[in-house]
């Protein structure tokens, strides 16, 4: 029962690898034969039938999002609407095997969010003055944040959320968009000296904020678009190094300044020696890699319920576990695949305040996803941050939906800005496009939007070589 | 991967800082991919082994752990699985091996400790356990084959007799340990049975594997690490060491003793080692420079973690710089603080009969799956330089005269020649000593290495020589049976 088990695995592992070269189509029907598989892996582990139904229910909701998405949205990227609905897939499978309550819930949330998220594309379709307000991003930005840091429940000694009507929300991960908002629509037009010290001012209290109610991953993640940000605005490398400079004075200073960033790196440089205390979780995170090995225990067949939290911080150890290192890969990959999507859409963008907020939500995304990995597997110190999409937490869930949304919506404004210069663009694009068909002709990729991949496909290609 | 290099041409100016940035994090993620696959496939072997993982439970539950083999393939220990499906771990040579094999229940210790990770693996071939998961049985485990030697392992073990102490018996060329005997033992498949027992009794020590865990003052055969410190300093000159025994000795007000007072005479420095007379090296302890000391007790791995796999402790020398002449003299003759461990001794002798070089010892060879397909080859570790091969060549022919005309003629006339050194190690204020033994055989060509330890039963020449000789001829006896 074992081997086949594992054999099953292994195959359609290596199937999902394929899927981010072939068709779009071919991608849908392999996302749901992933998903079939491990929830049917599920339901002949436990004998439950629960599972069965649960399953049901998510499987309506994933067509119906995929299909109302395209309905909806002739032109959205369905790349990206793909990759998203694999790593929600891959977050409710490991859920479900973790605790079957949370699953029901971060599944309650997602079709919430689904429900916000679908109608972002058209608001901002219509929207055409967002540039206009960075004064009332500042003020929406640094407000909840004051509250969080005066009313805020504490977990794990940060303040990170407060709780309306029984609700718990955790305002730092909402506020990331609106940080990325404030950011553009205050250097897009120019970013002189002034601008530049206007946004630093807002940043920084928003960085402060944060620390002050210690809640220093998402202090991290801003400063770093913060800095990013300003670096493309600027286009100048000495605010990059400023940047980095202050941002390595600062972490020092942090390290001195807080006990639990001490005991963080303490446990980073060596879990063994505090495998009792601080290293537990992440020595814990260790085992669960290692256990996995690159096919994976099986589904039930692990014991990633050993690391404490793993529904939020280690559920990449989780998936590393029982569905193994070349799953736990693809994740990466995936993710990795979504960043350099919205990459292109912002380099793509000719409307400067579009671009500048397609490049920060890209920048917000994959560090957030690479302090979680990289904390999960020791290859930086632990942060205590959600992986975005995969992990359990209704506000990080809800906050990257609608992130991802918006990513939708500028792609969309772009084709739009592209119908008003259609020869201009062609024209522009002509070189790019034809590498760019090469490269998908050679994956066998006979249609789709063959321009977006062009300068990263190379890229792709070393990377899908790489994992099997 | 290789092709990012293509990929970069492309490059738009305008686009500059957002490729820059997008590259950026894709080096990273590979980077961290990269990182991750290394990391898991390095520590695996110390994570499953790792008392908080909760993976060896899973492996347990689905793998019969592998058996224990001696060089010969004789079984040390197996598990066996019972008419009602329970198992039961079973030690064929009751407590021969009780301390290096170790056992499992109750904790694990030796090898049973050590090689846990391969023991509990199943590389069975694929549809042997496609087979075995249909019908629900468990995968036959991985078996270790060790390079210990059952004759000599029976010969060390009834040479010791009823004594309490420890020998070691291993191949100078190779590494290889031979045979590595604690006393007093236990029957590990009785392990459960006398636990309760073995934890209230704080006295004998039984768990404590002596040969490599067992400190000890060397008495006498420290003189070995002293002698080679005055050769090293005194290369040339040494030869021409001449002193005149009294049977004591009396420096700064305190005195040393030569044992049961015996007076020496006009010693040179070949009759000092031969005859071990502590006057004479007492002498030599407070001539020798310190930090230069220092650094000989340093190549001989003093205060340092043997390598070896098993447990075993650190052997300590305290060398100070500003030492009394009595804190000298009790270091030359190997008494006062210092501790040593009879596996070091045994290394030291090693290196010593190897011509300076150290092959470090192992006692794991290979791994096998059940159909007897080799998964890992071992060897020894490394080498470790503990002192030239011209110092080896000296200590070897003071070795030789011991065996010759001084404290171990009583292994004499045997069909090989042996070198060693005797030592009478005082451990109480009522001159009370272990009985030590370290040396090897034959001396033109050693192929064996005997390091005894009888606690408490007199002089070593007595007592330990005539234990090592038994071992010794038990080793070239079965080397004339296969000849």
């Amino acid at each position: 029962m074992a081997i086949y088990t594992y054999e099953s695995f292994s195959v359609f592992r290596f199937r999902e690898e394929k899927r981010r070269k072939g068709i779009y189509t071919r991608q849908v029907i392999l996302l749901f034969f992933v998903h079939f598989t491990c929830f049917l892996t599920i339901c002949i582990k436990t004998g439950e039938l629960q599972y069965l139904f649960f399953y049901a229910f998510q499987q309506l909701a994933v067509f119906a999002a995929l299909v109302l998405f395209e309905l909806c949205y002739p032109a959205v990227n369905r790349l990206i609407l793909h990759n998203m609905c694999m790593l929600l897939v891959i977050g409710f499978v490991t859920l479900t095997r973790l605790d079957m309550r949370l699953a029901v819930r971060q599944f309650v949330i997602v079709l919430m969010s689904m429900a916000v998220a679908m109608a972002i594309p058209y608001v901002m379709r219509r929207l055409k003055d967002l540039k206009n307000y960075s004064w009332l991003y500042a003020l929406v930005g640094t407000l909840p944040l004051l509250t969080v840091l005066l009313l805020g429940n504490t977990t794990y000694g940060s303040k990170l959320s407060y709780s309306i009507f029984g609700i718990s929300f955790q305002p730092s991960e909402f506020i990331k968009i609106v940080f990325v908002f404030f950011i553009a629509s205050a250097l897009y037009k120019s970013a002189g000296l002034l601008q530049v010290a206007y946004v630093t001012a807002v940043a920084g209290s928003h960085v402060l904020l944060l620390v002050a109610s210690r809640d220093l991953g998402s202090a991290l993640i801003f400063f770093v678009v913060y800095v990013l940000m300003v670096f493309l605005a600027t286009r100048n490398f000495w605010y990059l190094l400023l940047g980095v400079g202050g941002g390595c004075g600062a972490s020092v200073i942090a390290y001195r300044l807080f006990r639990h960033v001490q005991v963080r790196v303490q446990a980073w440089k060596d879990p063994w020696s505090v495998i009792d205390g601080e290293g537990y979780q992440i020595t814990q995170s260790l085992f669960s890699l290692g256990r996995g090995g690159l096919f994976g225990l099986g589904l039930f067949q692990g014991a990633p319920g050993d690391i404490p939290k793993v529904e939020r911080d280690f559920i990449f150890s989780a998936v590393s576990e029982e569905m193994g290192l070349i799953v736990a890969l693809c994740v990466i990959m995936v993710s990795l695949s979504c960043f350099i999507m919205f990459m292109n859409i912002s380099m793509r963008l000719k409307d400067r305040f579009y671009q500048l907020a397609a490049f920060g939500m890209g920048i917000l995304y994959i560090f957030q996803v690479f302090l979680t990995i990289g904390g999960d597997t020791k290859f930086i110190p632990l942060t205590g941050v959600t992986l975005p999409l995969v992990s359990y937490g209704g506000s990080s869930i809800m906050t990257t939906l609608i992130m991802f949304s918006i990513i939708e919506g500028l792609y969309i404004i772009r084709q739009d800005e592209g119908a008003v210069n259609v020869k201009k663009k062609s024209k522009a694009a002509g070189g790019r496009q034809k590498a760019g068909r090469t490269e998908a002709e050679r994956a066998g990729e006979g249609e789709g939007d063959k321009n977006e991949e062009s300068p990263f496909g190379e890229e792709w290609d070393g990377k899908e070589k790489e994992t099997p | 991967m290789g092709k990012n290099g293509t990929g970069k041409k492309k490059k738009r100016h305008k686009n500059r800082e957002i490729l820059l940035v997008s590259y950026f994090f894709v080096f990273l993620f590979l980077g961290m991919m990269t990182y991750i696959c290394v990391y898991v496939y390095q520590n695996q072997e110390v994570m499953i082994n790792n008392s908080y993982n909760a993976g060896q439970q899973i492996l347990v539950a689905q793998n019969r752990r592998g058996s224990i083999m001696a060089r010969g393939g004789e079984v040390l220990a197996e598990t066996i699985t019972q008419a009602d499906g329970s198992e039961i771990r079973r030690y064929p040579y009751d407590s021969l091996f009780s301390h290096v094999v170790g056992y499992s229940t109750k904790g694990k210790t030796g090898i049973e400790d050590k090689m846990n990770y391969y023991l509990i693996q199943s590389n069975a071939p694929l549809n042997e356990k496609m087979d075995n998961g249909m019908k629900d049985r468990k995968n036959p485990g991985d078996n270790v084959y060790t390079t210990l030697d059952v004759k000599m392992q029976e010969a060390a073990n009834r040479a010791l007799g009823i004594y309490e102490g420890a020998i070691v018996a291993s191949d100078p060329k190779t590494g290889e340990v031979l045979a590595m005997v604690s006393k007093p033992d236990f029957n590990p498949n009785e392990i459960s049975e006398i636990w309760e027992e073995v934890l209230e009794d704080d006295e004998s020590g039984l768990l404590l594997n002596r040969a490599s865990q067992g400190l000890y003052p060397p008495g006498s055969t420290f003189k070995i690490v002293t002698a080679l410190e005055y050769i090293h300093e005194n290369p040339s000159t040494y030869t021409d060491y001449s002193f005149t025994c009294n049977g004591s000795i009396k420096i700064d007000g305190s005195r040393i003793q030569c044992y049961h007072g015996t007076n020496h005479g006009k010693v040179d420095f070949e009759r000092s080692f031969a005859k071990s007379c502590n006057t004479s090296f007492a002498n030599m302890g407070t001539k020798v420079d310190r930090s230069s000391f220092d650094k000989t007790l340093d190549k001989l791995l003093f205060g340092k973690a043997l390598p070896f796999d098993l447990e075993s402790s650190v052997s300590t020398v305290k060398v100070k710089q500003d030492m009394t002449a009595e804190e000298q003299m009790q270091i030359a003759i190997g008494q006062g603080e210092t501790l040593v461990t009879p596996l070091h001794m045994n290394l030291i002798t090693c290196a010593i009969a190897n011509d300076g070089i150290l092959q470090q010892p192992y006692v794991v060879d290979h791994v096998e799956n059940s159909n007897g397909a080799v998964l890992k080859r071992f060897s020894s570790p490394g080498t470790t330089e503990m002192m030239t091969q011209q110092e080896a060549y000296i200590l070897q022919g003071l070795m030789r005269e011991v065996v010759e005309t001084g404290t171990a003629t009583r292994l004499q006339g045997c069909p090989y020649t042996a070198a060693g050194k005797t030592g009478s190690a005082e451990y109480n204020s009522d001159r009370d000593s272990h009985a030590w033994f370290t040396g090897y055989a034959p001396a033109e060509d050693p192929q064996i290495c005997v390091t005894v330890i009888i606690e408490g039963a007199g002089s070593g020449g007595d007592y330990a020589v005539p234990i090592a000789r038994r071992v010794f001829d038990a080793y070239f006896d079965a080397a004339d049976g296969e000849n």
